[in-house]
């Protein structure tokens, strides 16, 4: 064997997917539809905030805002972020395993985006015959206008997918014109231009090799399967028969004339491989790059309609129904994720209906820990931090509790009106008349923080130390 | 064998890759030293092509303009300060502040908020060395700012006044003046006057010397020993002691040691507060001012 044979590069074989009509590519498609409406629109939609901008969607970056309807996502919040990719990644898991790769067939935006690529493709260049003449063919007038007029149209779309991300982050309109004047921040080109040029590469040149060589998820998914998940694949036993699949010929036109001589229902024409994104043979059995889109299982079944035989040749079917067994879609893996699913669900929606209107933190100044004062008493200094949440102004009154004798003093600040939204340190003394003896380690003093007016909440209360010096001086 | 093939195909492949990286890190560490300043060729040196753009103030002039130095990690820090000095949500607190009077800086929780954030650094930069980092002093050397006994008054007036003219404390050494026994009765009525003893028949004493003409101590710390301001006097009466560390002394002869010795040696040119009016801006200073104000609880 000579070492030019061995290479651990494969070269990629360009793929020509022929459209298919069927009730999984309707699906696909009315997935499809749905999710670009919501993408292309959604920075789009106003919504009347007081104090606040009026975009419904709206990740604040600099503001540290997050707006989300009537949601207002403050920084410290940020956890239910954290909530939301866990729900997500269980979520994956659940579907994952009854349903196999259903991510990555509707909804993942690498196939959606490729399918969007594809139709215009389509739409310019003609169907599958038609681009692999013009593929082939030499550099004329006709190639020229046609393969520019696809990169022309990916190019626009990958531009206001680019321009569309970055809307979620500012004002829409004003991004748009800023944009064409040339006013918009560096950030704003540079993420538009990334993503136009990440959409047009992934979605028009790279396709299918996403999921095959780059995507994680693509693989761990497969560790998710059983012998019960949906997958897509091919009746074996149907399409073979005893003596393999043959394609419609003399005495081997009906079914009956095929069974008769144990050829199976497969005619061999094709059509499920020519359908296919990533270029397999479903006929080949279970195989890592299929994304589970089910376009093979309409085109077979356009075939079998045709030939007014059953459908199901290929199918959504798992691997214990094609050897005869029960599909089982109630397991104990299914239980555990979905268990696991409603419980973080409950948690984030139970902790986004109770949030706070306002928080109120209180920290003791340890430089310097306490002050003498020239009555002898005892001085002890704290920072009160208070974070108005609402979109309207607050009033918060401060006072404390449980330290014998104790007086507060903050400059007339003890109840402060807080703008909408304001975040706000504010300096807190504690005094205590002389003691004439030793603290001990346990002394505390308790600050409620209670709104006002401006809300209706539950007081916060903060107990702190206060240090008493030896011999109480 | 297929075997051995692959693995030498391998290995060749590896090691093409390898030494086309070296080649590439080579080429790229040549151009690298035209990018960014690097050698020293003669008296000069290779100074590459960026430019770092700050603002300095000119010493002749005074006046502040923006230059262009050669790209240096150094220059990048003074650009990335002079990008915080000037922060438009910064510059337009520190405008306000400067409009506003002291007594609608203290009321108002942004501008007292901004105060304590930027008064912090100043404090650090200028004061801490011997006020400390929380303001709270050393006692016997510098005074503690944090509490309400103030030397030369708790006013925002006064600070300000501290601040621009700064303070020389200054108290006779009695030492030459009065015999030993006559500093003890002295230490033995001040101890009383803040309600460390009781009186005794060497207070009592000490108490005419203090009103007396032989002290004359009342010049100053005033008939009712409540110290007097305008003279940097200490109030005896209150439990502070801010020149003779009495509260760290736990025997009352201690104690009495304590006063009897800053009574014999006096204070002169030991305590002294600089003027700042020609070391910080007048902003500064308002700064700093209202923060040390905040500090020892607004009087």
């Amino acid at each position: 064997m000579s070492e030019e044979s061995i290479s651990l590069y494969q070269k990629r074989i360009q793929i020509y997917p022929r459209s298919v009509k069927g009730r999984f590519r309707n699906l696909k498609t009315g997935i499809l539809v749905l999710a670009y409406v919501v993408y292309y629109l959604l920075p789009w939609l106003r919504w009347e905030r007081p104090n606040a901008p009026n975009q419904a969607i709206l990740y604040d970056l600099p503001g540290r805002h997050f707006y989300i309807f009537d949601l207002v996502i403050q920084v410290q919040d940020i956890f239910w972020l954290a909530g939301v990719l866990i729900i997500f990644a269980i979520l994956l898991f659940f579907v994952t395993g009854i349903a196999g790769r259903v991510w990555c067939g509707y909804f993942c935006f690498q196939t959606l985006w490729t399918d969007l690529f594809m139709m215009v493709e389509q739409w310019v260049q003609g169907e599958r015959p038609a681009r692999m003449r013009l593929d082939k063919g030499p550099w004329n007038r006709e190639k020229l206008v046609k393969k520019g007029l696809t990169y022309g149209l990916w190019l626009l779309i990958a531009f206001w997918t680019g321009l569309t991300f970055t809307m979620y982050w500012v004002d829409a309109p004003t991004l748009v014109v800023d944009m064409l004047l040339g006013h918009a921040p560096y950030a704003a080109y540079f993420t538009t231009c990334f993503l136009a040029l990440t959409t047009f590469v992934m979605a028009g040149l790279a396709r299918e090799q996403v999921c095959t060589y780059m995507c994680p998820y693509a693989r761990f998914q497969s560790a998710m399967f059983d012998h019960d998940t949906l997958i897509v694949s091919y009746d074996e036993r149907r399409g073979e028969g005893t003596q393999g699949r043959t394609k419609l010929g003399k005495g081997l036109k009906t079914r009956e004339e095929r069974q008769a001589q144990g050829v199976g229902d497969c005619i061999d024409c094709g059509y499920c491989v020519q359908v296919c994104p990533v270029g397999i043979d479903i006929r080949k059995g279970l195989q890592y790059q299929c994304i589970s889109c089910a376009l093979c299982v309409d085109a077979c079944d356009t075939i079998m309609d045709n030939l007014k035989w059953p459908r199901g040749l290929v199918l959504y079917t798992s691997e214990n129904a094609l050897n005869g067994k029960k599909t089982r879609l109630v397991k104990p893996k299914s239980i555990g994720y979905g268990v696991i699913l409603t419980a973080a669900t409950s948690l984030l929606i139970w902790s986004v209906l109770t949030r706070a209107p306002y928080t109120g933190t209180v920290e003791q100044i340890r430089q310097p820990l306490y002050t003498q004062m020239s009555d002898g008493g005892i001085r002890n200094s704290y920072e009160i931090k208070l974070n108005n949440k609402l979109t309207a102004p607050m009033t918060v009154g401060i006072r404390i509790e449980g330290l014998a004798g104790a007086t507060l003093n903050m400059d007339g600040m003890e109840r402060i009106e807080l703008e909408p939204q304001e975040r706000i340190k504010l300096l807190a003394r504690v005094q205590i008349p002389p003691v004439g003896g030793n603290g001990s380690p346990g002394d505390q003093v308790t600050f409620v923080i209670e709104p006002l007016m401006g809300v209706q909440a539950e007081p916060i209360r903060r107990q702190v130390p206060f240090y008493i010096p030896e011999g109480g001086r | 064998m297929p075997g051995t093939a692959t693995c030498k195909s391998i290995t060749t492949r590896c090691l093409v890759g390898g030494c086309g990286l070296f080649y590439a890190s080579a080429v790229f560490a040549v151009l690298y030293w035209f990018i960014y300043p690097s050698w020293p060729v003669g008296d000069t040196w290779i100074k590459g092509f960026g430019t770092v753009n700050y603002a300095v103030t000119d010493k002749a002039s005074g006046k502040e303009e923006e230059r262009e130095y050669r790209w240096n990690t150094r220059a990048l820090l003074l650009e990335d300060l002079g990008d915080a000095t000037n922060d438009p949500q910064r510059k337009e607190m520190l405008a306000k502040v400067q409009a506003a009077s002291y007594d609608q800086i203290v009321k108002d929780p942004k501008m007292m908020e901004f105060v304590r954030s930027v008064g912090k650094g100043l404090f650090g930069d200028n004061c801490a060395a011997c006020h400390g980092r929380g303001g709270q002093g050393v006692v016997g050397m510098y005074p503690n700012l944090t509490d309400d006994d103030w030397l030369w008054g708790g006013g925002m007036d006064q600070i300000h006044e501290t601040l621009v003219q700064g303070r020389r404390g200054f108290m006779p050494a009695f030492g030459a003046v009065l015999k030993p026994d006559q500093l003890d009765d002295v230490a033995e009525y001040v101890l009383t006057l803040s309600g460390e003893t009781q009186p005794s028949a060497a207070s009592e004493r000490g108490q005419a010397i203090f009103q007396g003409q032989v002290g004359g101590c009342y010049y100053c710390h005033g008939a009712d020993a409540k110290g007097l301001q305008s003279q940097g006097a200490a109030n005896l009466t209150d439990k502070i002691w801010a020149i003779a560390d009495v509260p760290a002394q736990k025997s009352v002869q201690d104690k009495k040691a304590a006063i009897k010795n800053f009574v014999a040696k006096g204070v002169n040119n030991t305590r002294i507060m600089p003027a700042w009016k020609d070391r910080l801006s007048p902003t500064d200073i308002k700064l700093i001012a209202v923060y040390v104000h905040q500090l020892g609880g607004a009087q």
